[in-house]
């Protein structure tokens, strides 16, 4: 705006008035915006962002999610600080034609906005990069042979994914298996994930853990639950008619409750244990050392699934 | 052309076109099994539902495929389905007649009975709580509600000749077969159950599991509970 233009209009500065200092507006008002939606996002919304806190993985997780929503707010504030500001103080007045100033040249605030955004994407990079691994991996698969580890022993439960169900192997609770997932709090429990048949992806949302779960591969996972409760499992990965349904309610509970359940069940499913194959990472079902006389009499010799007995009367 | 003719073709192709995507939605996307009401058949707080499992499915233009057929109630005819509809908190007595051959679990987990009133199966009479089905040829098809924690295996016969000698017309009505029992108490509300058999007998499509396993009629279904 200059003062050529007509007079009258509110945006245009009467001759000797100086032109308002737009920036510092809007730099006081963006300030003041931030100033407040941060504290609100990191202590009333930040609690209850997603995962939750109910393991050290989804506690991480949740913890970035509110960095990165308290980092990001402050860029979208400024875009509608500005675009507000613009639609108010600047915009167009009945017989104003005039162009504005052509804005170039400014070295200041070049500069100023390459190394705030620069510093801004880096320190999110390095933030994030670091956030993937801790602790022990984020909580996600690392395949067969995780980098990352926690210290100690952590508990043992293999996941094993089938159409449609998961169920939990304790190999050192003499390898009993259980659709029922329990967990101690406070203790590193290590996730070795697999599946019998198609992928599948599990998925323990509270936890903050997620794994595919591929048949002959051992994928890892690590997570310290937290916190006392229940958790939703479910598949991540489209497996079938019933993926839908493959979900199942996990428990989180003391460490003595869990020595109790997990002594109860290995006794309890003892009779259905001394049938399961060995502990082992993964499971070959399409060669099955163990079948008896008269399966293997009938031309099988697994569960694979692609074997055709006399009894079916249309071969393909 | 004239006028009323060019109006004329567009009205007979728009009905045509209409009577096709009539055609497909009954066909096709409408069609299916019939469902087995057994609310009205239940008496003292308890329904009485009969199946049997066969190798084949004549009745239809899959005859490869393994099936389950279900009893009807009122008919006493075996229907080719796999949906039926119980009241609820009732005492469901199931009996299955398993006309199909041994099949090996991939998971041997699910040879245990689970989710029965009495954590027990009845084969031929006989109370059963765990089937081994790699050491012997023990087991045929599971039926499995997850939403209830129910998975019963269901046996097979047992004997290499009996294997062999499977009855190949659908619904079964003689040859060798066993005879597998057991109860459950269905939920106090009503909702929808889909129940299915984690024996990988879909034999020829992938890991077993594909083709009859996930085909409504077949190997999966629904248990509908009244209230």
């Amino acid at each position: 705006m200059t003062a050529a233009s007509e007079a009258g209009q509110p945006a245009v500065p009467a001759p000797g008035r100086p032109e308002p200092r737009h920036g510092l507006r809007i730099f006081l008002i963006w300030l003041v915006a931030s100033a407040i939606a941060d504290p609100l996002i990191w202590f009333l919304l930040g609690p209850h962002m997603p995962p939750g806190a109910m393991s050290s993985s989804a506690a991480h997780q949740q913890t970035t999610i509110n960095v990165m929503a308290v980092m990001s707010v402050p860029v979208m504030l400024f875009v509608l600080v500005y675009s507000g500001y613009a639609l108010v103080v600047w915009r167009h007045r009945e017989g104003d034609e005039e162009d504005g100033p052509p804005i170039h040249g400014n070295a200041r605030i070049s500069a100023t906005w390459i190394v705030a955004t620069a510093v801004i994407v880096l320190g999110l990079f390095v933030y994030g990069t670091v956030e993937l691994i801790a602790p022990a991996g984020a909580g996600a698969g690392e395949g067969p042979t995780p980098i990352w580890k926690p210290g100690g022993t952590p508990l043992q439960v293999q996941v094993i994914a089938q159409q449609w169900v998961f169920t939990y192997r304790y190999p050192q609770f003499g390898g009993v298996e259980t659709p029922q997932l329990v967990l101690p709090e406070g203790q590193f429990v290590q996730f070795n994930v697999t599946s019998l048949d198609v992928i599948h992806s599990w998925w323990a949302y509270q936890l903050g853990v997620k794994a595919d779960a591929n048949p002959d591969v051992n994928n890892v996972a690590y997570t310290k639950p937290g916190q006392l409760g229940t958790f939703r499992v479910r598949c991540a990965e489209l497996c079938g008619l019933w993926h839908g349904a493959m979900t199942n309610v996990g428990y989180v509970v003391t460490a003595a409750q869990f020595q109790s359940w997990a002594t109860a069940t290995e006794t309890r499913l003892a009779a259905v244990t001394k049938n399961l194959p060995p502990y082992s990472t993964t499971y070959d079902a399409n060669a099955i050392s163990t079948l008896g006389k008269v399966p293997t009499e009938l031309g099988m010799n697994g569960a694979g699934g692609g074997f055709y007995g006399p009894q079916v009367p249309v071969q393909p | 052309m004239s006028l009323p003719v060019r109006v004329a073709t567009l009205i007979v192709a728009f009905a045509a076109v209409v009577a096709v995507a009539i055609f497909i939605v009954i066909h096709y996307l409408l069609a299916g099994p019939p469902v087995e009401d057994f609310t009205s058949t239940a008496s003292a707080g308890q329904v009485n539902v009969t199946m049997q499992t066969d190798a084949q499915t004549t009745v239809t233009d899959k005859p490869d495929w393994v099936t389950y057929f279900i009893k009807n109630p009122q008919t006493g005819q075996w229907d080719h389905t796999t949906l039926f509809k119980v009241p609820a908190n009732t005492r469901v007595n199931v009996t299955i007649l398993g006309f199909d051959g041994c099949t090996p679990l991939r998971n041997q987990f699910w040879g245990q009975v689970q989710g029965t009133i009495g954590g027990v199966e009845y084969l031929n009479g006989k109370p059963v709580s765990t089937l081994n089905s790699w050491a012997q040829c023990a087991v045929q098809h599971t039926f499995s509600i997850p939403g209830l924690g129910l998975s019963v295996p269901v046996a097979s016969p047992t004997s290499l000749q009996a294997n062999n000698n499977l009855c190949s017309t659908s619904p079964c009505t003689s040859g060798p077969h066993t005879v597998v029992a057991f109860s459950f108490m269905t939920p106090s509300k009503p909702g929808v159950f889909i129940w299915q058999c984690r024996i990988p007998c879909g034999l020829g499509y992938l890991y077993g599991f594909g083709g009859p396993m996930q085909t409504f009629g077949y190997m999966t279904g629904n248990m509908e509970v009244a209230a």
